[in-house]
């Protein structure tokens, strides 16, 4: 990326309608502001990641020992389920959500959001969509249990009554997302400070325009397969049974033409912040700025033609298995460069390892550990070996974990000065990392064993010879679960008090949001700042 | 463009109001249909009802706001590309969906129905129901107590070649109440903006004439098997997406005869136009690949 001169003629500013934040809940009902939606999004986001969190460690507790000794089998089904979507819908996404908020206008030089009033509405929609959801846990029959990828007939014939509820969650919260999506290409393609081209654009910018994009064209497509449950379930259609000449079939190849983009949503926004991260703490410049834009336009274009990946033991003809079998694989290369280009940046960087950076490197290392375990999964023949098993649950955790959570952690404590004027406390945010990164492997790498082993995902209870890893993978669960405890301590702290942060921050990051103070005025950029 | 100051629009009560009216939709619609198919009573409707109040509430306010803002002159050049750009993802987004629809046709009709009878790589599944042939339309479905089949279907060539050429026609008469508009003749807007909801509304009759045969007369309904589930998604959905666009261009008449939009800055107007062909666009993919095909 292009370094950036910026003259600040923005900081004070007369404009009528520039005014301070409005006093009492008004302020965050009625805001516009994209700092106040953002940050919304990510307290939202880390409740629900608390939630969802909770959930993980029902089921861990269960699978402590084999047998069953604390849930019922259907309530762990549910738990599993939430865990999930919570997880996914509720913790992820949203957070990338926040960032994007956050960090967007302030790095193209923009005031705010393209579209404000809409920027709000999308995030007002979450915590009822998500109210919807978490209240079928109280409902007759309990809360869908099929899954977070809810496979007919499990969700249709078979599915608790809560299942309609969760659909028309899945509507709402859908439409959140489009238009969360809409405003941020919008605000990237029209709102750019002058000289602000597109390939002087942060990474985070890049793979964010990207991220959105592939949200306005999968999300739809998750409307649509939902709206097909609820006719099967309520109006007599056969979409998804055979006896009326459809196909369970079909819901998979629907359902994954949006898994599976929706899996790059949730980690195509962290290889941004990566990309930002690295080269401050590396004190270089990117390496390959542009081959990193080409890679994940790549990557998300790949991300259209691999869904049945994640089907090979349904049933395809051989042709399908070998072409999403090449087609997946064909997607290590540009992931490849990507982790070539952050290893690159750091070779012969003076390096400092503060929090952010150890995040950023655990992400390179763990993430490229999930990385090859999927490419281990997209060889068609050995997947009929793995499929359903704890080894599928290994590798997503990987990349979701100390892959997009990593990810949102290091952004929170990269960017925290800027947000609220204050250093960070690094020792308590080395411990959270530290914490953190032993619960991650001691919960996830015992997975593999278990799963190269035979052991079913989805299961309350399991066979005596897998007694030893689930335990200690209970153990680690249990570890980064309460570590995260340091996390929220830490951002309070940060909120409440601390050492007075600079405009800088970090001596080595480069970008317009390092030009303005910390903490970043309400309105950033009352007039457009020059680029050069 | 450097030099002039940014627009940010002030606090508004609209989204959040908006958000409350869709969470009550959605869990009303919820308890509403949930209890229908249970065969019990709820309160489900009146949440419902509720939802709809507060939404016909924002969709008065909030336009309304926006129109006295934009009267105001506060819509800058560039919330002004904001909105288009917005528009246009926004019916992408729509295109999206019908993709999923569309989609699951053509997997139906390519794979899994021949498949069931018996033909291509899967054909062993043709054990479930030894006997069934596949064709399409799919008048024998494999399971004719669960789900019997239409006795006929839709012939394209009468009602639904009529219902081509009326959206056709709307496209074009859209556009030319366009031009009138560019130009400012304020008459020939009008004419043509009414000319094109006319069509519109005999399109929406037309559809509602032609299911009220497929119950009735042909059997082919919702319940007739994988033709009819497509049909009906596909052709309904459109329908409910015509509907919303003829209540656009309503509204769009209303503010015409209201004196709004100049020849220069009628960005709303232009929304619902692009919107109504989208729409179109559909319908001739829905003749082609549900009608005729």
């Amino acid at each position: 990326m292009a370094t950036v001169d910026v003259d600040l003629p923005h900081v004070k500013d007369e404009d009528p309608h520039h005014h301070g934040p409005a006093k009492g809940l008004g302020r965050w009902l009625y805001t516009t502001n994209h700092k106040d939606i953002g940050s919304m999004y990510l307290i939202f986001s880390l409740s629900m990641f608390m939630i969802g969190g909770i959930m993980a460690l029902i089921i861990r507790a269960e699978l402590f020992q084999p047998g069953l000794q604390l849930v019922e089998p259907n309530f762990f089904n549910q738990m599993t389920t939430m865990h999930g979507l919570i997880m996914v819908f509720g913790a992820v996404m949203p957070a990338f959500v926040g960032l994007a908020n956050w960090m967007i206008p302030m790095q193209i030089g923009a005031p705010d959001m393209a579209l404000p009033r809409m920027n709000n509405w999308s995030f007002w929609i979450l915590p009822f969509a998500f109210l919807i959801l978490l209240s079928s846990l109280f409902m007759p029959g309990g809360a869908p249990n099929f899954g977070w990828t809810f496979y007919a007939p499990l969700s249709t014939t078979y599915a608790p009554e809560s299942v309609t509820f969760f659909i028309f969650g899945v509507h709402i919260m859908g439409a959140s997302s489009i238009m969360g999506a809409i405003n941020i290409i919008a605000t990237i393609l029209n709102m750019r400070a002058p000289g602000m081209t597109l390939m002087k654009m942060p990474l985070f910018v890049w793979t964010w325009l990207i991220t959105a994009f592939l949200l306005i064209a999968v999300m739809p497509v998750l409307a649509g397969v939902v709206t097909m449950m609820l006719m099967d379930i309520h109006f007599g259609t056969s979409f998804f049974n055979a006896a009326g000449g459809g196909d369970p079939v079909l819901f998979q190849h629907v359902f994954w033409f949006f898994g599976h983009p929706e899996v790059y949503i949730m980690i195509l926004p962290a290889f941004g912040i990566i990309s930002e991260i690295i080269p401050t703490f590396a004190r270089k410049r990117l390496f390959g700025y542009s081959s990193m834009v080409y890679a994940v336009a790549s990557i998300a274009l790949l991300s259209f033609v691999v869904w049945a990946h994640h089907m090979f033991t349904v049933g395809m003809p051989l042709v399908g298995e070998v072409f999403f079998m090449f087609a997946t694989m064909l997607i290590a290369v540009p992931t490849g460069v990507k982790v070539f280009n952050w290893v690159a940046t750091m070779f012969r960087g003076s390096m400092t390892f503060e929090t952010p950076m150890l995040f950023a490197i655990a992400f390179v290392v763990l993430f490229t550990i999930g990385g090859f375990s999927g490419l281990m999964l997209a060889i068609a023949p050995a997947d009929f070996q793995y499929h359903d098993t704890y080894f599928v649950v290994a590798h997503f955790h990987y990349v979701l974990v100390p892959g997009a959570i990593f990810s949102i952690m290091a952004a929170t404590y990269y960017w925290l000065p800027k947000w609220t004027g204050h250093q960070l406390n690094e020792t308590m945010g080395k411990l959270h990392f530290w914490l953190s990164f032993v619960g991650v492997n001691v919960t996830f790498f015992p997975m593999h064993f278990v799963g190269l082993a035979g052991m079913p995902r989805r299961i309350p209870d399991y066979a005596l010879q897998f007694a030893d890893f689930n335990s200690m993978a209970s153990v680690g669960a249990f570890i980064f679960g309460f570590s995260q405890l340091v996390f929220i301590y830490n951002v309070i702290q940060n909120v409440r008090a601390g050492e007075k942060a600079t405009a800088q921050v970090w001596d080595g990051a480069q970008g317009l949001e390092w030009t303005i103070p910390s903490p970043a005025p309400y309105h950033t950029f009352s007039k457009p700042p020059k680029v050069d | 463009m450097s030099g002039s100051t940014y627009y940010v629009p002030e606090q508004s009560k609209w989204p959040i109001l908006a958000s409350v009216s869709l969470g009550l939709l959605a869990y009303g619609a919820a308890m509403t249909i949930t209890a229908m198919t249970a065969d019990r009573d709820s309160f489900g409707p009146w949440v419902l009802g509720g939802g709809f109040l507060i939404l016909f509430y924002v969709i008065f306010g909030w336009f309304k706001d926006q129109i006295r803002e934009e009267a105001e002159g506060l819509h800058s050049d560039q919330l002004d590309r904001s909105y288009r750009q917005g528009m246009l993802w926004f019916i992408f987004s729509e295109v999206m969906f019908f993709c999923a629809f569309f989609g699951a046709l053509l997997y139906v009709r390519v794979f899994s129905v021949p498949w069931i009878g018996g033909e291509g790589d899967k054909g062993v599944t043709n054990m479930l129901w030894e006997g069934f042939t596949a064709t399409w339309p799919l008048l024998q479905t494999p399971d004719m107590k669960q789900f019997p089949g239409a006795s006929a279907v839709i012939d394209p060539w009468h009602l639904p070649l009529v219902n081509t050429a009326l959206l056709i026609t709307s496209s074009v008469t859209v556009t030319f109440a366009h031009h009138a508009l560019k130009e400012n003749k304020r008459g020939a807007l009008e004419a043509w903006l009414a000319a094109t909801i006319l069509l519109a509304v005999v399109f929406l009759y037309f559809q509602a004439v032609e299911y009220h045969e497929a119950y009735t007369e042909l059997g082919l309904t919702l319940n007739s098997g994988i033709y009819g589930a497509t049909f009906f998604m596909l052709t309904g959905f459109h329908g409910f997406h015509v509907m919303l666009g003829t209540t656009m261009l309503f509204v769009m008449l209303l503010r015409c005869f209201d004196g709004a939009f100049s020849p220069e800055k009628h960005f709303a107007f232009e929304a619902v136009a692009w919107y109504w062909h989208f729409v179109d666009v559909v319908w001739v993919g829905l003749f082609i690949f549900v009608y005729i095909l």
